[in-house]
Protein backbone atom coordinates (compact mmCIF):
# COMPACT_ATOMS: atom_id res chain seq x y z
CA UNK A 1 0.00 0.00 0.00
CA UNK A 2 2.76 2.26 0.98
CA UNK A 3 4.47 1.47 -2.30
CA UNK A 4 1.73 3.50 -3.83
CA UNK A 5 2.40 6.52 -2.70
CA UNK A 6 6.75 6.48 -2.97
CA UNK A 7 7.38 7.86 -6.17
CA UNK A 8 8.65 5.57 -8.21
CA UNK A 9 11.62 6.62 -10.12
CA UNK A 10 11.14 7.40 -13.42
CA UNK A 11 12.58 4.89 -16.04
CA UNK A 12 13.71 7.13 -18.69
CA UNK A 13 16.24 6.21 -21.24
CA UNK A 14 17.48 9.32 -23.18
CA UNK A 15 17.51 8.65 -26.88
CA UNK A 16 21.06 8.34 -27.90
CA UNK A 17 22.16 11.39 -29.52
CA UNK A 18 24.43 10.91 -32.60
CA UNK A 19 25.86 14.39 -33.03
CA UNK A 20 22.19 15.18 -33.72
CA UNK A 21 21.26 12.42 -35.95
CA UNK A 22 17.55 12.45 -35.04
CA UNK A 23 17.37 16.30 -36.36
CA UNK A 24 17.46 17.05 -39.66
CA UNK A 25 20.27 19.43 -40.53
CA UNK A 26 18.91 22.81 -41.75
CA UNK A 27 15.75 22.05 -40.30
CA UNK A 28 15.96 23.06 -36.51
CA UNK A 29 18.56 25.54 -34.94
CA UNK A 30 19.02 25.33 -31.10
CA UNK A 31 19.80 28.65 -29.54
CA UNK A 32 23.04 28.59 -27.76
CA UNK A 33 21.50 30.87 -25.15
CA UNK A 34 17.82 29.69 -23.97
CA UNK A 35 18.35 26.27 -25.56
CA UNK A 36 15.50 26.28 -27.16
CA UNK A 37 14.75 24.74 -31.24
CA UNK A 38 14.18 27.38 -33.86
CA UNK A 39 12.64 26.55 -37.13
CA UNK A 40 14.91 27.32 -39.25
CA UNK A 41 12.02 29.07 -42.11
CA UNK A 42 10.92 31.26 -39.06
CA UNK A 43 14.20 31.57 -37.41
CA UNK A 44 15.56 33.49 -41.01
CA UNK A 45 12.15 35.30 -40.84
CA UNK A 46 13.27 36.71 -37.39
CA UNK A 47 16.51 37.77 -39.07
CA UNK A 48 18.16 34.42 -36.72
CA UNK A 49 16.73 36.40 -33.76
CA UNK A 50 15.70 33.60 -30.83
CA UNK A 51 12.34 34.01 -29.61
CA UNK A 52 14.41 34.81 -25.94
CA UNK A 53 15.98 37.79 -27.73
CA UNK A 54 19.60 36.22 -28.12
CA UNK A 55 20.68 37.91 -31.67
CA UNK A 56 22.70 34.50 -33.45
CA UNK A 57 26.04 35.24 -34.74
CA UNK A 58 25.63 36.22 -39.06
CA UNK A 59 28.02 35.34 -41.26
CA UNK A 60 29.86 38.29 -43.64
CA UNK A 61 27.71 37.59 -46.44
CA UNK A 62 23.79 37.47 -44.31
CA UNK A 63 25.25 41.02 -42.99
CA UNK A 64 25.65 42.15 -46.61
CA UNK A 65 21.58 41.57 -46.79
CA UNK A 66 21.42 44.93 -44.92
CA UNK A 67 21.87 46.43 -48.12
CA UNK A 68 19.20 46.92 -50.96
CA UNK A 69 18.92 43.65 -53.30
CA UNK A 70 21.50 43.42 -55.98
CA UNK A 71 23.28 46.34 -54.76
CA UNK A 72 26.98 44.70 -53.18
CA UNK A 73 29.80 44.66 -55.59
CA UNK A 74 32.59 43.33 -53.60
CA UNK A 75 35.98 45.27 -53.81
CA UNK A 76 39.62 43.82 -53.31
CA UNK A 77 38.49 39.97 -53.42
CA UNK A 78 42.09 39.54 -54.92
CA UNK A 79 44.06 40.45 -51.89
CA UNK A 80 44.93 37.62 -50.21
CA UNK A 81 46.75 36.78 -46.92
CA UNK A 82 50.40 35.69 -47.07
CA UNK A 83 52.33 33.93 -44.00
CA UNK A 84 54.99 36.91 -43.51
CA UNK A 85 56.63 35.24 -40.28
CA UNK A 86 56.54 31.32 -41.56
CA UNK A 87 54.39 31.24 -38.13
CA UNK A 88 53.94 27.38 -36.70
CA UNK A 89 52.95 26.55 -33.40
CA UNK A 90 52.52 23.19 -31.65
CA UNK A 91 48.34 23.88 -32.12
CA UNK A 92 48.94 25.46 -36.01
CA UNK A 93 50.75 25.94 -38.84
CA UNK A 94 49.26 29.50 -40.59
CA UNK A 95 49.51 28.58 -44.06
CA UNK A 96 47.06 25.39 -43.08
CA UNK A 97 44.70 27.23 -41.27
CA UNK A 98 44.60 30.04 -43.94
CA UNK A 99 43.72 27.15 -46.30
CA UNK A 100 41.19 25.35 -43.84
CA UNK A 101 39.26 28.83 -43.13
CA UNK A 102 39.42 29.33 -46.98
CA UNK A 103 37.93 26.13 -48.06
CA UNK A 104 35.44 26.31 -44.90
CA UNK A 105 34.08 29.75 -45.52
CA UNK A 106 34.47 30.80 -48.97
CA UNK A 107 36.20 33.68 -47.80
CA UNK A 108 40.15 34.75 -48.71
CA UNK A 109 40.28 36.47 -45.28
CA UNK A 110 38.31 37.70 -42.76
CA UNK A 111 36.82 41.06 -43.51
CA UNK A 112 34.28 41.45 -46.80
CA UNK A 113 34.19 45.04 -48.33
CA UNK A 114 32.89 47.16 -50.83
CA UNK A 115 29.37 49.59 -51.94
CA UNK A 116 25.98 49.49 -52.11
CA UNK A 117 23.27 51.10 -51.31
CA UNK A 118 20.59 51.16 -48.10
CA UNK A 119 17.30 52.74 -49.22
CA UNK A 120 18.81 53.96 -52.32
CA UNK A 121 21.42 55.54 -50.48
CA UNK A 122 25.15 54.67 -51.55
CA UNK A 123 27.94 53.73 -48.95
CA UNK A 124 31.27 51.65 -48.57
CA UNK A 125 30.84 48.68 -46.25
CA UNK A 126 33.23 46.28 -44.35
CA UNK A 127 31.91 43.61 -42.72
CA UNK A 128 34.26 41.01 -40.60
CA UNK A 129 33.66 37.44 -40.75
CA UNK A 130 33.70 36.10 -37.18
CA UNK A 131 34.02 31.84 -38.33
CA UNK A 132 37.29 33.41 -40.10
CA UNK A 133 40.11 32.84 -37.48
CA UNK A 134 37.80 34.51 -34.96
CA UNK A 135 37.17 37.60 -37.72
CA UNK A 136 41.03 38.63 -36.53
CA UNK A 137 42.59 41.54 -38.38
CA UNK A 138 45.84 40.78 -40.15
CA UNK A 139 47.39 42.35 -43.16
CA UNK A 140 44.59 41.46 -45.73
CA UNK A 141 41.84 42.70 -43.51
CA UNK A 142 43.48 46.13 -42.26
CA UNK A 143 44.51 46.57 -45.78
CA UNK A 144 40.75 45.97 -47.45
CA UNK A 145 39.20 47.97 -44.49
CA UNK A 146 42.16 51.19 -45.19
CA UNK A 147 40.80 51.09 -49.13
CA UNK A 148 37.68 51.21 -48.36
CA UNK A 149 37.73 53.88 -45.92
CA UNK A 150 40.12 55.89 -48.83
CA UNK A 151 37.62 54.85 -51.84
CA UNK A 152 34.88 55.90 -49.74
CA UNK A 153 36.66 59.52 -49.04
CA UNK A 154 37.30 59.88 -52.48
CA UNK A 155 33.62 59.01 -53.89
CA UNK A 156 31.86 60.90 -50.89
CA UNK A 157 30.44 57.90 -49.29
CA UNK A 158 29.49 56.90 -45.67
CA UNK A 159 31.53 54.26 -44.45
CA UNK A 160 29.57 51.27 -42.51
CA UNK A 161 31.81 48.98 -40.13
CA UNK A 162 29.78 45.66 -39.27
CA UNK A 163 32.61 43.80 -36.82
CA UNK A 164 32.38 40.76 -35.18
CA UNK A 165 35.41 39.80 -33.95
CA UNK A 166 38.49 38.79 -31.28
CA UNK A 167 41.67 41.19 -32.23
CA UNK A 168 44.69 41.51 -33.95
CA UNK A 169 45.73 38.29 -35.74
CA UNK A 170 48.42 36.82 -33.92
CA UNK A 171 49.95 34.46 -36.88
CA UNK A 172 50.83 38.08 -38.85
CA UNK A 173 52.63 39.26 -35.28
CA UNK A 174 53.46 43.54 -35.26
CA UNK A 175 52.47 43.65 -38.63
CA UNK A 176 48.72 42.92 -37.43
CA UNK A 177 48.91 45.29 -34.44
CA UNK A 178 50.44 48.28 -37.36
CA UNK A 179 46.76 47.03 -39.11
CA UNK A 180 45.32 49.30 -36.17
CA UNK A 181 47.40 52.39 -37.02
CA UNK A 182 47.13 51.56 -40.83
CA UNK A 183 42.91 51.37 -40.75
CA UNK A 184 42.99 54.81 -38.30
CA UNK A 185 45.24 56.51 -40.49
CA UNK A 186 42.94 56.30 -43.52
CA UNK A 187 40.35 56.86 -41.42
CA UNK A 188 41.36 60.69 -41.29
CA UNK A 189 40.69 60.90 -44.86
CA UNK A 190 36.95 60.44 -44.35
CA UNK A 191 36.77 62.65 -41.57
CA UNK A 192 38.95 65.28 -43.47
CA UNK A 193 35.96 64.97 -45.95
CA UNK A 194 33.50 65.21 -44.05
CA UNK A 195 31.96 62.05 -44.62
CA UNK A 196 30.85 59.53 -41.41
CA UNK A 197 31.51 56.25 -40.22
CA UNK A 198 28.99 54.34 -38.50
CA UNK A 199 30.33 51.12 -36.73
CA UNK A 200 27.68 48.86 -35.76
CA UNK A 201 29.31 45.98 -33.05
CA UNK A 202 28.07 42.46 -33.10
CA UNK A 203 28.77 39.74 -30.58
CA UNK A 204 31.68 39.46 -29.82
CA UNK A 205 33.69 42.67 -30.04
CA UNK A 206 37.63 43.04 -28.69
CA UNK A 207 41.23 43.63 -27.94
CA UNK A 208 43.00 45.16 -31.00
CA UNK A 209 40.13 46.07 -32.95
CA UNK A 210 38.15 47.55 -30.42
CA UNK A 211 41.24 49.61 -29.81
CA UNK A 212 41.15 50.82 -32.93
CA UNK A 213 38.65 51.56 -35.77
CA UNK A 214 35.79 50.10 -34.07
CA UNK A 215 35.36 52.48 -31.03
CA UNK A 216 36.47 55.61 -33.21
CA UNK A 217 33.72 55.69 -35.43
CA UNK A 218 31.17 58.87 -35.67
CA UNK A 219 28.40 56.71 -34.62
CA UNK A 220 28.37 53.47 -32.71
CA UNK A 221 25.81 51.11 -32.69
CA UNK A 222 25.72 47.18 -31.07
CA UNK A 223 23.56 44.59 -31.37
CA UNK A 224 21.57 43.85 -27.77
CA UNK A 225 23.73 41.59 -25.46
CA UNK A 226 26.73 41.90 -27.68
CA UNK A 227 29.58 41.05 -25.71
CA UNK A 228 32.31 44.15 -26.34
CA UNK A 229 35.37 44.82 -24.65
CA UNK A 230 39.67 45.73 -24.48
CA UNK A 231 40.48 42.59 -22.40
CA UNK A 232 39.23 39.65 -22.61
CA UNK A 233 37.34 38.17 -19.77
CA UNK A 234 39.85 35.46 -18.84
CA UNK A 235 42.02 37.82 -18.50
CA UNK A 236 40.23 39.92 -16.38
CA UNK A 237 39.42 37.41 -13.81
CA UNK A 238 43.14 35.96 -13.58
CA UNK A 239 44.33 39.18 -13.28
CA UNK A 240 41.79 40.36 -10.34
CA UNK A 241 40.88 36.77 -9.56
CA UNK A 242 37.44 37.13 -8.67
CA UNK A 243 34.47 36.40 -11.05
CA UNK A 244 33.05 39.37 -13.06
CA UNK A 245 29.34 40.01 -13.22
CA UNK A 246 27.08 38.59 -16.26
CA UNK A 247 26.15 41.94 -17.30
CA UNK A 248 29.74 43.01 -17.87
CA UNK A 249 31.62 43.77 -21.44
CA UNK A 250 27.87 43.53 -22.61
CA UNK A 251 26.50 46.36 -25.20
CA UNK A 252 24.12 47.40 -22.34
CA UNK A 253 27.17 48.02 -20.22
CA UNK A 254 28.77 49.92 -22.97
CA UNK A 255 25.93 52.42 -23.54
CA UNK A 256 25.56 52.94 -19.53
CA UNK A 257 29.11 53.99 -19.29
CA UNK A 258 29.06 56.17 -22.29
CA UNK A 259 31.28 54.33 -24.78
CA UNK A 260 28.37 53.23 -27.32
CA UNK A 261 25.84 55.53 -29.06
CA UNK A 262 22.94 53.06 -28.62
CA UNK A 263 21.63 49.25 -28.74
CA UNK A 264 19.46 48.65 -31.78
CA UNK A 265 17.67 45.14 -32.25
CA UNK A 266 18.65 43.73 -35.56
CA UNK A 267 14.65 44.10 -37.02
CA UNK A 268 15.52 47.58 -36.49
CA UNK A 269 19.27 47.91 -37.89
CA UNK A 270 18.33 49.02 -41.32
CA UNK A 271 15.95 51.43 -40.45
CA UNK A 272 18.18 53.07 -37.95
CA UNK A 273 20.98 53.15 -40.53
CA UNK A 274 18.71 54.07 -43.54
CA UNK A 275 17.36 57.39 -41.04
CA UNK A 276 20.95 57.99 -40.05
CA UNK A 277 22.32 57.87 -44.25
CA UNK A 278 19.48 60.70 -44.48
CA UNK A 279 20.29 62.44 -41.66
CA UNK A 280 24.42 63.15 -42.86
CA UNK A 281 22.86 63.84 -46.07
CA UNK A 282 22.29 60.85 -48.12
CA UNK A 283 21.10 61.31 -51.52
CA UNK A 284 17.80 59.63 -51.59
CA UNK A 285 14.80 61.20 -50.60
CA UNK A 286 12.78 60.49 -47.86
CA UNK A 287 10.08 59.12 -49.98
CA UNK A 288 11.98 55.56 -50.16
CA UNK A 289 10.42 54.03 -47.31
CA UNK A 290 11.04 50.21 -47.91
CA UNK A 291 11.43 49.54 -44.83
CA UNK A 292 7.17 50.23 -43.86
CA UNK A 293 6.52 47.46 -45.92
CA UNK A 294 6.32 44.28 -44.06
CA UNK A 295 9.78 42.52 -44.08
CA UNK A 296 7.84 39.52 -45.23
CA UNK A 297 7.38 40.97 -48.47
CA UNK A 298 10.77 43.00 -49.11
CA UNK A 299 14.34 40.26 -49.64
CA UNK B 1 77.08 35.45 -24.71
CA UNK B 2 77.45 37.67 -27.09
CA UNK B 3 74.30 39.56 -28.46
CA UNK B 4 74.07 37.73 -31.76
CA UNK B 5 73.11 34.26 -30.03
CA UNK B 6 70.69 35.88 -27.61
CA UNK B 7 67.41 34.15 -28.31
CA UNK B 8 64.57 36.04 -28.73
CA UNK B 9 63.14 35.14 -25.22
CA UNK B 10 66.60 36.66 -23.88
CA UNK B 11 66.00 39.68 -25.57
CA UNK B 12 62.56 39.70 -23.56
CA UNK B 13 64.37 38.98 -20.04
CA UNK B 14 66.41 42.01 -20.80
CA UNK B 15 64.00 44.48 -22.01
CA UNK B 16 61.59 43.64 -18.70
CA UNK B 17 65.46 43.78 -16.58
CA UNK B 18 64.16 46.00 -13.46
CA UNK B 19 67.51 47.71 -13.81
CA UNK B 20 66.92 49.06 -17.35
CA UNK B 21 66.96 52.64 -17.87
CA UNK B 22 63.20 53.77 -17.83
CA UNK B 23 61.83 56.57 -19.15
CA UNK B 24 62.61 59.24 -16.77
CA UNK B 25 66.24 58.88 -16.44
CA UNK B 26 66.25 59.18 -20.58
CA UNK B 27 64.33 62.35 -19.83
CA UNK B 28 66.89 63.36 -16.84
CA UNK B 29 69.75 62.64 -19.49
CA UNK B 30 68.75 63.69 -22.45
CA UNK B 31 66.22 66.83 -21.79
CA UNK B 32 66.13 70.09 -19.62
CA UNK B 33 64.00 72.18 -17.67
CA UNK B 34 61.66 68.81 -17.81
CA UNK B 35 58.42 69.79 -16.16
CA UNK B 36 55.60 67.06 -15.67
CA UNK B 37 51.94 68.12 -16.48
CA UNK B 38 49.59 65.79 -15.09
CA UNK B 39 45.74 64.42 -15.51
CA UNK B 40 43.78 64.05 -18.01
CA UNK B 41 40.97 66.62 -17.13
CA UNK B 42 38.22 64.19 -16.77
CA UNK B 43 38.73 61.84 -14.17
CA UNK B 44 42.35 61.33 -12.85
CA UNK B 45 46.14 61.07 -13.35
CA UNK B 46 47.89 58.13 -13.77
CA UNK B 47 51.53 57.46 -13.23
CA UNK B 48 51.99 54.68 -15.56
CA UNK B 49 52.15 57.56 -18.22
CA UNK B 50 54.95 60.63 -17.59
CA UNK B 51 54.23 63.41 -19.72
CA UNK B 52 55.56 66.73 -19.33
CA UNK B 53 57.29 69.67 -21.40
CA UNK B 54 60.91 70.06 -21.94
CA UNK B 55 64.25 71.44 -23.12
CA UNK B 56 65.39 69.16 -25.94
CA UNK B 57 68.23 69.72 -28.16
CA UNK B 58 67.40 73.54 -27.94
CA UNK B 59 63.56 72.98 -28.65
CA UNK B 60 60.42 72.59 -26.32
CA UNK B 61 59.26 69.25 -26.67
CA UNK B 62 56.47 67.09 -25.24
CA UNK B 63 57.69 64.23 -23.49
CA UNK B 64 55.41 60.92 -23.42
CA UNK B 65 56.36 58.07 -21.63
CA UNK B 66 55.39 54.63 -20.03
CA UNK B 67 57.06 54.81 -16.35
CA UNK B 68 57.75 51.19 -14.76
CA UNK B 69 58.68 51.08 -10.97
CA UNK B 70 61.76 49.40 -9.87
CA UNK B 71 61.05 48.02 -6.34
CA UNK B 72 57.13 46.93 -5.56
CA UNK B 73 56.55 49.87 -3.87
CA UNK B 74 57.05 52.22 -7.23
CA UNK B 75 55.86 49.51 -9.33
CA UNK B 76 52.36 49.18 -7.45
CA UNK B 77 51.67 53.36 -7.99
CA UNK B 78 53.31 52.91 -11.22
CA UNK B 79 50.58 49.80 -12.23
CA UNK B 80 54.00 48.00 -14.03
CA UNK B 81 53.44 50.65 -16.55
CA UNK B 82 50.16 49.35 -17.54
CA UNK B 83 48.20 52.44 -18.18
CA UNK B 84 44.47 52.84 -17.60
CA UNK B 85 42.22 54.81 -20.03
CA UNK B 86 42.82 58.00 -17.71
CA UNK B 87 46.98 57.45 -18.58
CA UNK B 88 46.07 57.40 -22.35
CA UNK B 89 43.83 60.08 -21.89
CA UNK B 90 46.09 62.42 -20.12
CA UNK B 91 48.66 61.37 -23.69
CA UNK B 92 46.28 62.86 -25.98
CA UNK B 93 45.24 66.10 -24.10
CA UNK B 94 49.10 66.68 -23.95
CA UNK B 95 49.28 65.54 -27.76
CA UNK B 96 46.79 68.23 -29.23
CA UNK B 97 48.26 70.46 -26.59
CA UNK B 98 51.93 70.03 -28.62
CA UNK B 99 50.17 70.43 -31.45
CA UNK B 100 48.63 73.74 -30.18
CA UNK B 101 52.03 74.99 -29.78
CA UNK B 102 54.42 73.51 -32.10
CA UNK B 103 56.07 71.46 -29.80
CA UNK B 104 57.37 68.37 -31.58
CA UNK B 105 57.00 65.45 -29.38
CA UNK B 106 59.05 62.60 -27.97
CA UNK B 107 57.31 59.60 -26.70
CA UNK B 108 59.09 56.85 -24.56
CA UNK B 109 57.81 53.19 -25.23
CA UNK B 110 57.88 50.70 -22.30
CA UNK B 111 54.69 48.93 -21.17
CA UNK B 112 53.73 45.14 -20.95
CA UNK B 113 50.44 46.10 -22.16
CA UNK B 114 47.07 48.43 -21.19
CA UNK B 115 45.71 47.45 -17.72
CA UNK B 116 43.48 44.92 -18.01
CA UNK B 117 40.82 45.46 -15.33
CA UNK B 118 37.13 46.18 -14.87
CA UNK B 119 37.46 49.55 -13.95
CA UNK B 120 39.83 50.37 -17.15
CA UNK B 121 37.21 48.61 -19.38
CA UNK B 122 34.32 50.53 -17.68
CA UNK B 123 36.12 53.81 -18.76
CA UNK B 124 37.07 52.37 -22.29
CA UNK B 125 39.83 50.98 -22.23
CA UNK B 126 40.00 50.21 -25.88
CA UNK B 127 38.36 53.66 -26.95
CA UNK B 128 41.06 55.78 -25.46
CA UNK B 129 44.00 53.52 -27.13
CA UNK B 130 41.82 54.08 -30.51
CA UNK B 131 41.80 58.22 -29.90
CA UNK B 132 45.37 58.05 -28.94
CA UNK B 133 46.05 56.26 -32.60
CA UNK B 134 43.78 58.30 -34.70
CA UNK B 135 44.96 61.54 -32.84
CA UNK B 136 48.78 60.62 -33.57
CA UNK B 137 47.89 59.66 -37.03
CA UNK B 138 47.20 63.21 -37.79
CA UNK B 139 49.17 65.39 -35.53
CA UNK B 140 50.53 68.54 -36.99
CA UNK B 141 53.85 68.18 -34.97
CA UNK B 142 56.54 66.07 -35.67
CA UNK B 143 56.56 62.56 -33.43
CA UNK B 144 59.66 60.04 -32.50
CA UNK B 145 59.15 57.28 -30.87
CA UNK B 146 61.73 54.62 -29.54
CA UNK B 147 61.08 51.21 -27.97
CA UNK B 148 63.04 51.49 -24.21
CA UNK B 149 62.71 47.96 -23.19
CA UNK B 150 58.96 46.07 -23.77
CA UNK B 151 56.35 47.11 -26.39
CA UNK B 152 53.08 45.30 -25.38
CA UNK B 153 50.74 45.50 -27.91
CA UNK B 154 47.67 47.96 -28.36
CA UNK B 155 49.15 49.72 -25.08
CA UNK B 156 52.33 50.54 -26.41
CA UNK B 157 50.59 51.83 -29.88
CA UNK B 158 48.26 54.36 -28.11
CA UNK B 159 51.87 56.24 -27.68
CA UNK B 160 53.56 54.79 -30.79
CA UNK B 161 52.21 56.44 -33.93
CA UNK B 162 55.19 58.45 -35.38
CA UNK B 163 56.88 59.72 -38.02
CA UNK B 164 60.44 57.39 -36.72
CA UNK B 165 60.18 54.38 -34.47
CA UNK B 166 63.68 53.66 -33.35
CA UNK B 167 64.23 50.77 -30.98
CA UNK B 168 66.97 49.60 -28.34
CA UNK B 169 69.00 46.65 -29.47
CA UNK B 170 67.27 44.17 -27.09
CA UNK B 171 63.83 45.87 -26.99
CA UNK B 172 60.60 43.80 -28.29
CA UNK B 173 57.24 44.69 -29.70
CA UNK B 174 54.69 42.48 -30.09
CA UNK B 175 50.99 42.52 -31.17
CA UNK B 176 50.49 40.22 -27.55
CA UNK B 177 52.73 39.60 -24.86
CA UNK B 178 54.59 35.80 -25.56
CA UNK B 179 52.92 34.59 -22.66
CA UNK B 180 49.75 35.34 -23.85
CA UNK B 181 50.31 34.20 -27.15
CA UNK B 182 51.54 30.96 -25.91
CA UNK B 183 48.46 30.63 -24.16
CA UNK B 184 46.59 30.81 -27.23
CA UNK B 185 48.37 29.38 -29.47
CA UNK B 186 50.41 26.85 -27.69
CA UNK B 187 47.24 26.33 -25.03
CA UNK B 188 50.47 26.40 -22.55
CA UNK B 189 51.77 29.63 -21.51
CA UNK B 190 55.09 27.98 -20.39
CA UNK B 191 55.75 27.88 -23.98
CA UNK B 192 56.37 31.64 -24.21
CA UNK B 193 59.82 31.11 -25.19
CA UNK B 194 58.62 29.39 -28.42
CA UNK B 195 55.90 31.99 -29.35
CA UNK B 196 58.62 34.41 -28.59
CA UNK B 197 60.63 33.61 -31.37
CA UNK B 198 57.87 32.36 -34.04
CA UNK B 199 56.07 36.15 -33.29
CA UNK B 200 59.31 38.09 -34.53
CA UNK B 201 58.97 40.30 -31.93
CA UNK B 202 62.99 41.68 -31.62
CA UNK B 203 64.44 45.07 -32.57
CA UNK B 204 66.03 42.96 -35.72
CA UNK B 205 62.45 41.54 -36.68
CA UNK B 206 60.77 44.84 -36.89
CA UNK B 207 63.51 46.41 -38.87
CA UNK B 208 63.30 43.68 -41.53
CA UNK B 209 59.64 43.97 -41.26
CA UNK B 210 60.01 47.57 -41.95
CA UNK B 211 58.27 48.87 -38.91
CA UNK B 212 61.64 50.20 -36.62
CA UNK B 213 63.20 52.61 -38.64
CA UNK B 214 66.37 52.34 -36.78
CA UNK B 215 68.31 50.35 -33.93
CA UNK B 216 70.39 51.73 -30.94
CA UNK B 217 73.07 49.43 -29.90
CA UNK B 218 73.10 48.27 -26.34
CA UNK B 219 76.04 47.23 -24.11
CA UNK B 220 77.31 43.24 -24.55
CA UNK B 221 74.61 42.28 -20.98
CA UNK B 222 72.00 44.86 -21.84
CA UNK B 223 71.31 48.59 -21.08
CA UNK B 224 71.42 47.91 -17.62
CA UNK B 225 75.02 47.37 -17.33
CA UNK B 226 75.84 50.50 -18.78
CA UNK B 227 73.23 53.04 -18.35
CA UNK B 228 75.57 55.90 -18.78
CA UNK B 229 76.32 54.58 -22.37
CA UNK B 230 72.70 53.72 -23.86
CA UNK B 231 71.51 56.95 -22.88
CA UNK B 232 73.77 58.97 -24.23
CA UNK B 233 73.48 56.73 -27.47
CA UNK B 234 69.57 57.23 -27.41
CA UNK B 235 69.48 61.11 -26.87
CA UNK B 236 72.02 61.43 -30.13
CA UNK B 237 69.92 59.62 -31.91
CA UNK B 238 66.40 61.25 -30.94
CA UNK B 239 68.25 64.20 -31.74
CA UNK B 240 69.49 63.68 -35.06
CA UNK B 241 65.79 62.19 -36.18
CA UNK B 242 63.98 64.98 -34.20
CA UNK B 243 66.26 67.67 -36.19
CA UNK B 244 65.21 66.08 -39.51
CA UNK B 245 61.90 65.81 -39.18
CA UNK B 246 61.52 69.68 -38.02
CA UNK B 247 62.43 70.55 -40.97
CA UNK B 248 60.28 69.01 -42.97
CA UNK B 249 57.04 71.01 -43.61
CA UNK B 250 53.61 70.02 -42.19
CA UNK B 251 52.30 68.53 -45.15
CA UNK B 252 55.53 66.84 -46.61
CA UNK B 253 55.12 65.66 -42.48
CA UNK B 254 51.84 64.35 -42.58
CA UNK B 255 51.88 62.84 -45.88
CA UNK B 256 54.86 60.68 -45.38
CA UNK B 257 53.47 59.88 -42.23
CA UNK B 258 50.60 58.46 -43.27
CA UNK B 259 52.34 56.29 -46.13
CA UNK B 260 54.69 54.83 -43.38
CA UNK B 261 51.67 53.14 -41.88
CA UNK B 262 49.53 52.71 -45.16
CA UNK B 263 52.08 50.10 -46.30
CA UNK B 264 52.72 48.28 -43.75
CA UNK B 265 50.98 44.96 -43.75
CA UNK B 266 52.18 41.75 -46.46
CA UNK B 267 49.31 40.25 -48.65
CA UNK B 268 49.36 38.74 -52.19
CA UNK B 269 46.83 39.32 -54.60
CA UNK B 270 45.50 35.56 -56.20
CA UNK B 271 41.99 35.03 -56.69
CA UNK B 272 42.04 31.72 -54.17
CA UNK B 273 38.45 32.28 -53.31
CA UNK B 274 37.60 31.74 -56.94
CA UNK B 275 39.94 28.50 -57.06
CA UNK B 276 39.04 26.93 -54.29
CA UNK B 277 35.33 26.43 -55.81
CA UNK B 278 34.36 24.24 -52.04
CA UNK B 279 32.77 27.20 -51.38
CA UNK B 280 29.24 26.63 -49.03
CA UNK B 281 26.73 27.48 -50.97
CA UNK B 282 25.36 30.97 -50.46
CA UNK B 283 22.96 31.44 -46.83
CA UNK B 284 19.39 32.09 -47.46
CA UNK B 285 18.59 36.07 -47.46
CA UNK B 286 17.40 37.30 -44.47
CA UNK B 287 14.86 39.94 -44.66
CA UNK B 288 16.51 42.70 -42.99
Amino acid sequence: MKEWFRRQPKHFTPATRDSGQQIPDNMWVKCSSCGELNYVKQLNDNLKVCKCGYHMRLTAREWLGLLDADTFVEEDAELAPSDPLEFVSTKDVYVQKLAENQERTGLNDALVSGHGTIQGNPLHIAVSEFTFIGGSMGSVYGERLARAAERAAELQHPLLTITATGGARQHEGVLSLMQMAKTNMALTRLAAIGQPHFALLVDPCYAGVMASYASVADVIIAEPGARIGFAGQRVIEQTIRQKLPAHFQTAEFMVEHGMIDMVVPRAELRATLARLLRLYGGTASNDVVADDIPATLQV
Amino acid sequence: MTASALTAWDKVQLARHPHRPHTLDYVRSCCEDFTELHGDRRFGDDAAIVSGLARFDGRTVMIVGHQKGRDARENVKRNFGMPRPEGYRKALRLFQHAEKFGFPVLCFIDTPGADPGIQSEERGQGNAIAENILVMAGLRVPIVAIVIGEGGSGGALAIGVADRLLMLEHSVYSVASPEGTAAILWRDSAKAPDAARAMKITAQDLQALGIADDIIAEPEGGAHTDAAVVLEAAGQALRQQMATLCQLDTETLLAQRYSKYRRIGQFQEAQLHLLNGTAPEPPAVLPF
